[in-house]
C-alpha cells in the first residue's frame, strides 16, 4: 500500500521531496503502469510525488527547431496535436494506437519512454525521431539521447526514485522529410504489438539524404536498423529501395519466440513487411506525393 | 487519512481516503456508487469507466487523489431524476445491453464521445468505445445505440 500521496508544485520541490524520504519515493505521472506494477508486488515504493500538477510540463511546443513535449504531456494529447501531427506524425500515429482511449487520455509519453519496454509504441517513435530527454536531478539539468536510457527490459537508467525526464526534444520535420508508423497486433485496441516499426526519412534531389528504421520488440530496448538506414542513402525513394532496405531490416532484428507475439520466423518475416509499408509510405510523403508530410 | 475533494456528479464531495486508493474503489465502497463496475481490474476492458474533468479515464487503476480538485462523472450522473440520459434511453430502447456489466463504462464513453464529437460515423463510435470489452453483444446494437442518441441529441438540439 502507499503511505503518502503528495503534489509538488514544481520541479526542485518534486526532487526536494524525493531527496527527503529515501528509498520508498518515487516519481508517479499517469501511473497506468505503475497501478499494475503495485498490484503485481513489482514495485515496492509507498510514497507517490504526482509530476502532474507542475506547471510548464503540459506543454507541447516548438522551439529553435525542436518540438519540446513536457512530462505531463499525454498519449491523447500527442495524438491530437496539430504541431506533432504535422511535423512528427510518426509520433502523433505512435501514440495514438497506445492502449484504448481511457489509458490514452492518462498515460504519459514520457512514462512510455521511463517504463522502457521495448514494445512502447510512443517510445519506437521518437526513436525513429532520434528524440533527446531531459533529466532533471539534484546536481542539475541534462540532455540525453533517449537510446541512451535503457538499461535492459523494464529498466530506465534514470531512477525515479532520485530523478526525473522533465521533457522530451525532437527536430520538426520539415519539406523533403517524411514519417510512418506501422503496427502488427492481435486486434485494433488495447492489446500489446506482435511488431511496430517507425520511420523517418529525408530526400533530396531524387535520392535519399537521410532514413532511421526504429523497430520493436525485437531486442531489450527499441531497436534501430543501422545497417538498412545506412544503405538506403543515395538510393532513389522508390518502392525497390524501400524492399531491400526492408530485407536488411528483418536480416539484422532478433525477434524472439513469444507465447504471446508469435513464433520467431513468423515475426521476423513481418519486420520485413512493416518496415517496407513504413518506408514507402515515409519516402512519398518526403518526395512531395500525397500532399507532403503535412497530411500525414 | 487525506482528505479527497471533488465534485461528483455536480456536487462538491470530502471524502478521506488511503493515500493508495483507487478511484472506483472510494466511488463503490466509500461513496455508495455501485453503478461504476470493476471487471478486469487491470485498466484493460473499461467497466469502470469514469469522467474526469471530461476525458474517460479507467477508474480501477486510477489513483483516487488524482481526483483531488477535479471533476468526476460516474453514470449515476447521467440521468435528470427518472428522466435517463439521452445515451442511456438509447441503449434501452435498441435493446444494447444483455449481461449488462459493460453497459455503464459503454454510457460513459459513449458520453465522452458525443460531448466532443456530436455527430460521430460508425467507425468514430468504434474508436470510441474501443477501450470497452463487451463480451456478450458483438456490439452491433451498442453502436447502434450510440448513433441513435447522437441522432436524438442533435434533433433536441443537445442534451449535456
Amino acid at each position: 500500500m502507499w503511505d503518502d500521496y503528495l503534489f509538488p508544485h514544481s520541479v526542485k520541490e518534486a526532487l526536494d521531496m524525493l531527496e527527503a524520504r529515501g528509498a520508498d519515493v518515487r516519481i508517479i505521472a499517469g501511473g497506468t503502469d505503475l497501478a499494475l506494477q503495485r498490484q503485481g508486488g513489482r514495485n515496492p515504493a509507498t510514497v507517490m510525488v504526482d509530476i502532474t500538477r507542475i506547471s510548464g510540463l503540459e506543454r507541447i511546443e516548438e522551439r529553435d527547431g525542436y518540438i519540446h513535449v513536457g512530462a505531463r504531456v499525454t498519449h491523447a494529447q500527442v495524438a491530437a496535436s496539430p504541431l506533432i501531427r504535422s511535423r512528427a506524425g510518426v509520433l502523433a500515429e505512435a501514440c495514438g494506437s497506445v492502449g484504448g482511449p481511457q489509458i490514452r487520455n492518462v498515460g504519459t509519453l514520457v512514462g512510455n519512454v521511463v517504463n522502457a519496454l521495448p514494445a512502447a509504441d510512443g517510445a519506437i517513435g521518437l526513436t525513429a525521431l532520434d528524440a533527446q530527454a531531459e533529466v532533471a536531478e539534484r546536481t542539475g539539468r541534462r540532455w540525453t539521447p533517449i537510446s541512451d536510457l535503457y538499461a535492459g527490459v523494464g529498466r530506465c537508467t534514470v531512477d525515479s526514485c532520485q530523478a526525473m525526464i522533465t521533457q522530451l526534444r525532437f527536430k520538426a520535420l520539415g519539406d523533403g522529410e517524411g514519417d510512418a508508423f506501422e503496427r502488427l497486433a492481435k486486434r485494433k485496441a488495447l492489446i500489446l504489438p506482435i511488431l511496430n516499426a517507425a520511420v523517418v526519412v529525408g530526400v533530396d534531389g531524387g535520392a535519399v539524404k537521410s532514413a532511421r528504421i526504429a523497430i520493436g520488440p525485437v531486442a531489450t530496448k527499441p531497436f534501430v536498423a543501422t545497417d538498412a538506414a545506412e544503405w538506403l542513402i543515395g538510393q532513389a525513394p522508390d518502392a525497390a529501395a524501400a524492399a531491400n532496405a526492408a530485407k536488411l531490416a528483418a536480416q539484422t532484428a532478433e525477434p524472439r519466440y513469444s507465447l504471446l507475439r508469435g513464433s520467431a520466423e513468423y515475426r521476423k518475416s513481418m519486420v520485413e513487411v512493416l518496415v517496407r509499408r513504413a518506408l514507402t509510405r515515409a519516402l512519398a510523403l518526403a518526395s512531395g506525393e500525397g500532399g507532403g508530410h503535412a497530411d500525414s | 487519512m487525506p482528505t479527497l475533494e471533488m465534485i461528483l456528479n455536480g456536487k462538491e464531495v470530502s471524502v478521506e481516503v488511503e493515500p493508495g486508493d483507487l478511484l472506483a474503489h472510494v466511488l463503490r465502497e466509500k461513496l455508495g456508487l455501485i453503478g461504476t463496475k470493476i471487471s478486469c481490474g487491470e485498466g484493460e476492458c473499461g467497466s469502470c469507466t469514469v469522467l474526469v474533468d471530461g476525458f474517460t479515464v479507467t477508474s480501477c487503476i486510477y489513483p483516487a487523489m488524482k481526483a483531488h480538485g477535479r471533476e468526476v462523472t460516474t453514470i449515476e450522473g447521467l440521468a435528470k431524476g427518472s428522466q435517463l440520459h439521452p445515451i442511456q434511453q438509447a441503449f434501452v430502447d435498441v435493446t444494447a445491453p444483455q449481461c449488462g456489466y459493460c453497459i455503464p463504462g459503454m454510457v460513459m464513453s459513449a458520453k465522452a464521445l458525443l460531448d466532443e464529437n456530436p455527430h460521430p460515423t460508425q467507425e468514430e463510435i468504434r474508436m470510441g468505445i474501443s477501450g470497452n470489452i463487451c463480451r456478450c453483444t458483438g456490439y452491433y446494437q451498442i453502436v447502434e445505440a450510440i448513433e441513435l442518441a447522437a441522432q436524438r441529441m442533435a434533433e433536441e438540439g443537445g442534451a449535456p
